[in-house]
């Protein structure tokens, strides 16, 4: 059984139907990405799935537990995790402050802890920042930040809303190479990015959505290799 | 330190731009040098005593707590939902008959002026009285007046909020009746101290209210900086959507902040009622607006902003009138005026954007 299960999703934002009929599953410590232009609905997705949105038809199960029935705080407790488009620190609290809030649905003091001396090892540029504002913070901080609060929840399984966006090239190698740093340690990771090329060379498997709806739908590989995918979102003709 | 949000308000902008800035700067200066102006010339006539001066300095200070009291209820509101909750001073004036009452018992008992014990735990009664019935209204009004409004235009709430604020008088005229009903002081502050032959007075109820204010404002920093509900109230205030994501719940929040701000609110109203001695169905009108005034004063949203911008308000009020050569009853002009110039000057307050962005 997957661990993500998402079927026949049906999300608006007033009359506007965004999605129609998302369908995808995640397993068990996969990375899988959903790949698509502007406007075709990812963060949508992501958003109907951490409960931010409620879709109006359609149900999402977490390991059998339908996550629909949930307000939207009580996601995270249910192994969710997001770090959302455009990193959305809080940025006139410190960055430990962000940490913490990370691990706002957790009480267990000594995890916590454990899992702060985590995130500022795979970050340490956090570390040295951790009284500092963090809207003082360079974008590429920010999206650490962004990466190690959500990461303090201890999700099962962590939403990521292009987090390569707006960096330079070198620190997008640097995110890419964390997201697999991430998975290897046991998180399971649903990846939204407009990087496809980059995309499809962490993940195992990957989502084509198109205007609301998956269009295509197969091994990471595989996508990379076809032509559709190649021409419409890898810029090879 | 860190404080809450602190958006501007947008008449300023028009102002600015339909009179251009050199115009707006002219007329400040102009004001300021009249103002000192007026202020030397009256100094100069030598017309009150240095004791006096000290009086109203401590008075002013006293009259700065309390409002720093009530300041932090608005400041926090908007911090948090972008509202001013008008209906705030009626929460003070529901605490004040809190007080009341609960002084009343405690007189009729024998305790309000018997052992200094007995008369000490009357006030703590008092108080926890004004708190308590303060936090019912202010959670009562969030959950009707405010709740079911939440996501409408900015505009929509205010003016529900003013309703409230009829609504909550009108019913204390009422309950209560026209008539003020007096705050007989318990005993163990009822007195002065007297400093020496200087001539300097300070009333034992007015140390007390100055410093419980110091110490609950202290009380609020600590949870506001550092609790986890502080944090989630700044994380609240920040980005709704995202606190949610980490697993806050809103709406838990939101009431919290309505009880917190009722609660110095509910205090702020017994105190008031010791330091007029009388309390009335209106009473919580006037130190309500002024209390929004020390918020603007300070920076509206702005948590630091809202305790300085009281005690200059309180300082100013006290002051004010004898300097510049006025009777005592001008006191409310210069708080208004100030309001007005605050708004027209500098909308973001004293603790600007720039500063408490800066901070934290
Ligand atoms: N708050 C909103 N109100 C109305 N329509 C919205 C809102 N947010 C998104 N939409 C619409 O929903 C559709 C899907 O948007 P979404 O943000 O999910 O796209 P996306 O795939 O994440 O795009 P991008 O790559 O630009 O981030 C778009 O047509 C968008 O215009
Ligand atoms: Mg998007």
């Amino acid at each position: 059984m997957a661990m993500l299960e998402v079927k026949n999703i049906h999300t608006y934002y007033g009359n506007i139907h965004a999605l129609k009929g998302v369908s995808l599953h995640v397993d068990q410590g996969e990375i899988v990405t959903l790949i698509g232009a502007n406007g075709a609905g990812k963060t949508t997705t992501l958003r109907t799935i951490s409960g931010l949105l409620k879709p109006r038809q359609g149900t999402i199960f977490l390991n059998g537990d339908d996550l629909t029935k949930y307000p939207d705080h009580e996601i995270v407790y249910q192994g969710i995790a997001m770090v959302p488009e455009g990193r959305g620190v809080f940025s006139r609290l410190t960055v430990l402050e962000n940490i913490e809030l990370g691990a706002y649905s957790r009480s267990d003091r000594g995890e916590i802890e454990a899992n702060t001396q985590r995130v500022f090892q795979m970050f340490p540029r956090l570390e040295e920042r951790a009284k500092q504002v963090a809207g003082t913070l360079s974008g590429g901080e920010q999206q650490m930040l962004a990466t190690g609060r959500a990461l303090m929840a201890n999700p099962k399984i962590l939403l990521m809303d292009e987090p390569s966006m707006g960096l330079a090239p070198i620190l997008v190698e640097g995110v890419f190479d964390t997201i697999v740093e991430i998975n290897k340690e046991g998180t399971t990771i649903l990846l939204v990015e407009q990087n496809a090329l980059m995309a499809l060379q962490v993940a195992d498997r990957g989502y084509v959505i198109q205007t609301g709806e998956i269009v295509l739908n197969d091994t990471a590989e595989n996508l990379r290799r076809n032509p559709e995918v190649q021409s419409a979102y890898l810029g090879i003709n | 330190m860190s404080t809450l949000t602190q958006p501007k308000l947008p008449t300023s902008e028009r102002f600015s731009q339909l009179f251009g800035k050199y115009i707006y700067i002219a007329v400040g200066i102009i004001i300021v040098i009249l103002l000192i102006g007026r202020i030397i010339f009256v100094a100069r006539q030598e017309s009150y005593p240095l004791s006096y001066w000290t009086f109203q300095v401590i008075n002013g200070l006293v009259l700065g707590g309390v409002y720093a009291l009530v300041a932090l209820g608005y400041t926090l509101v908007y911090g948090i939902l972008f509202m001013i909750n008008f209906a705030h001073g009626e929460v003070l004036m529901m605490g004040g008959f809190a007080g009341f009452f609960a002084l009343q018992y405690m007189t009729s008992i024998g305790w309000a002026n018997g052992t200094a014990l007995q008369s000490t735990l009357t006030i703590v009664f008092m108080m926890l009285a004004g708190m308590i019935v303060s936090v019912i209204t202010g959670i009562v009004l969030e959950r009707l007046a405010y709740r079911p409004l939440r996501g409408a235009p900015r505009l929509v709430p205010l003016i529900s909020a003013i309703g409230a604020s009829f609504f909550l008088q009108y019913t204390a005229l009422l309950v209560f009746g026209a008539v003020p009903h007096n705050y007989r002081k318990p005993s163990v502050i009822d007195g002065v101290w007297k400093l020496g032959d200087s001539g300097i007075i300070i009333s034992y109820t007015g140390a007390f209210i100055f410093i419980t204010s110091i110490l609950m404002l202290l009380g609020l920093f600590i949870i506001v900086q550092r609790t986890k509900m502080g944090k989630a109230m700044r994380a609240v205030a920040e980005d709704k959507h995202i606190a949610a994501l980490m697993g806050i719940d809103v709406n838990k929040v939101i009431v919290f902040t309505f009880a917190l701000g009722s609660a110095l609110a509910g205090a702020g109203g017994v105190m008031l009622g010791l330091h007029n001695t009388v309390i009335r169905f209106n009473t919580g009108f006037l130190p309500g607006l002024k209390a929004f005034t020390a918020a603007v004063l300070g920076g509206i949203g702005n948590v630091l902003g809202a305790m300085i911008g009281s005690l200059l308000l309180g300082l100013l009020e006290a002051l004010g009138p004898s300097a510049l050569g006025l009777p005592t009853e001008y006191k409310d002009v210069i708080a208004f005026s100030v309001l007005v110039l605050v708004l027209i000057f500098r909308p973001s307050g004293i603790v600007g954007e720039v500063l408490s962005e800066k901070k934290a």
